[in-house]
């Protein structure tokens, strides 16, 4: 089993702490003195995305995380399952309800997607950054009315809903940042 | 990669590195004036320091054998003491393996210093007479607490009676992140409640000294009798920063050897390396050390405060990953 010493810590390494895989965010070392040292870290629970704080004595193991990144195209779901598949080898992979997180509110088919792998399993899947969607339920557009910064709610053809502008009407299309579910812009065909 | 192609540059200002040799400048002036003489010893030796949380670099390729960087010149010091130099001092690198961070380089300069009939107290004065003319703006009346007034003060509990349950109820209280519970021993906690609340707390606006260390924290201090006993030890803090650490040094080679001995046991039974201890060094203790206080302290660390930086790479031209 793969494993790092404390002194080889730096952001963006992958280990694992309490079974779950973790990213570390920042390490600082604290050396009191003539004393025992410590790497304090910032850890990213990758499956949870939660952070919290560790202290390590300098000098300790921790076992490595085999996480790896990939693109893959997004196929289809199944309802339980959404299905990729890596476009170098075609080989397909499955992610759950968990690993998708918001990512399927933004998916139709065919986008290419990032997916963390740990172990081989598909730990996190991130849409790409924008996505251009049809609106299919909204309130009636106001005519005209571009400049008083006014919002309501647009359902979108993922299903997912998002506030857009008063102006923007049934069937038209958006442009959505997807790493905070926002309008961007009204997108032509 | 644009800033790989910048890595060949220094990371510190021009300006610094120039503070940096006018405090050197200084520096030298101080001692001179003293009448402390500046001596060299080697910084690669066949003996290593054997240090609980010392890690010597170790240089292979010599035919006599494994050599070792210094992480101090203190024994080759005292050797010269103990032959009669009188008060001396010494600016020179020091190497300590696996120390790199914001406050750390692995390779950085260390002055220290040995005065004849000096207690730990009468060091202590000098060393901030020395500070307070490097590193402008500082009170001029520096603070003296005890290892015991100063955890009392800022952790909320009386180290020298407490136990492992308390130190975490401390960092717990002060939302500090915890290790493994059976990763340390209880000097190893009093270490993480120094280093995360005790210690940033201290040396505010002035020199913080905090003295009379638990017995089992004494490297190479006298002890003095007592209920408890505790090192004749000093450190001296700045905005939360150790500078300096001194002692009254201990002269007795009996009880050297038998310290060297303990910590080589400590470092057997947690699988660190043996060392090879100083018997010259111990020789020179044995002949005899004259009555005297030494002291450490980190320049560049003073460089990084009297420049008013962040990190030590601001003051160091090249870091341990430019080097």
């Amino acid at each position: 089993m793969a494993s790092y010493s404390t002194n080889e810590f730096k952001s963006g390494l992958k280990i694992i702490l309490d079974g779950d895989p973790y990213n570390i965010v920042e390490n600082e070392f604290v050396k009191p003195g003539k004393g025992q040292a410590f790497n304090r870290v910032k850890v990213r629970n990758l499956k949870t995305g939660r952070v919290l704080d560790r202290n390590f004595k300098s000098g300790e193991t921790v076992e490595a995380a085999d996480v790896v990144e990939m693109d893959v195209q997004y196929l289809y779901s199944d309802g339980q399952f959404w299905h990729f598949m890596n476009p170098e080898n075609y080989e397909q992979l499955a992610a759950d309800a968990t690993a998708m997180g918001d990512a399927s509110h933004w998916l139709k088919g065919e986008e290419m997607c990032k997916v963390m792998l740990w172990d081989g399993r598909p730990l996190a899947v991130a849409a790409p950054v924008f996505a251009i969607l049809k609106v299919t339920g909204t309130d009636p557009g106001v005519r005209g009315d571009t400049v008083t910064g006014g919002t309501k709610p647009a359902k979108l053809e993922t299903g997912a809903t998002v506030r857009v502008p008063l102006f923007i009407n049934e069937g038209d299309l958006i442009k959505v940042d997807t790493r905070n579910a926002t309008y961007v812009a009204r997108a032509k065909e | 990669m644009r800033c790989e192609e910048e890595n060949w540059r220094p990371t510190a200002s021009l300006a610094s590195l120039r503070l940096r040799a006018e405090l050197l400048k200084k520096l030298r002036a101080f001692f001179d004036i003293r009448g402390v003489m500046e001596v060299e010893t080697p910084a690669l030796s066949r003996a290593a320091v054997t240090d609980r949380h010392l890690a010597s670099f170790r240089v292979d390729g010599s035919p006599g054998g494994a050599l070792y960087l210094h992480t101090s010149p203190e024994f080759p010091m005292k050797r010269l003491l103990a032959a009669g130099s009188g008060d001396i001092y010494q600016v020179g690198k020091v190497f300590r393996a696996g120390e790199a961070g914001r406050l750390h380089n692995p390779e950085f300069t260390l002055v220290e210093w040995y005065r004849l009939g000096f207690d730990h107290h009468r060091l202590m004065r000098e060393v901030a007479e020395l500070v307070q003319s490097l590193v402008p703006g500082l009170r001029r009346s520096p603070e003296y607490l005890s290892y015991r007034e100063a955890f009392r003060q800022h952790a909320g509990f009386d180290p020298l009676i407490a136990d492992r349950q308390t130190c975490i109820v401390a960092l717990r209280r002060h939302a500090k992140a915890l290790p493994a519970e059976d990763a340390l021993d209880y000097d190893g906690w009093l270490d993480l409640v120094a280093g995360e609340i005790v210690y940033p707390a201290l040396g505010n606006g002035r020199l913080t000294f905090v003295l009379d260390y638990p017995a089992s924290q004494a490297a190479l201090a006298r002890i003095h009798p007592g209920d408890p006993p505790v090192a004749e030890r000093f450190e001296m803090f700045l905005h939360g920063v150790e500078l300096a650490n001194g002692f009254h040094e201990l002269a007795d080679a009996k009880e050297q050897r038998q310290r060297f001995e303990r910590d080589l046991e400590f470092r057997k039974a947690t699988g660190l390396p043996a060392m090879p201890m100083d018997e010259y060094f111990l020789a020179a203790l044995t002949q005899g050390l004259p009555e005297c206080a030494g002291v450490a302290l980190g320049f560049d660390r003073l460089v990084m405060r009297a420049a008013g930086a962040h990190s030590i790479q601001e003051i160091i031209a090249f870091p341990f990953e430019r080097a």
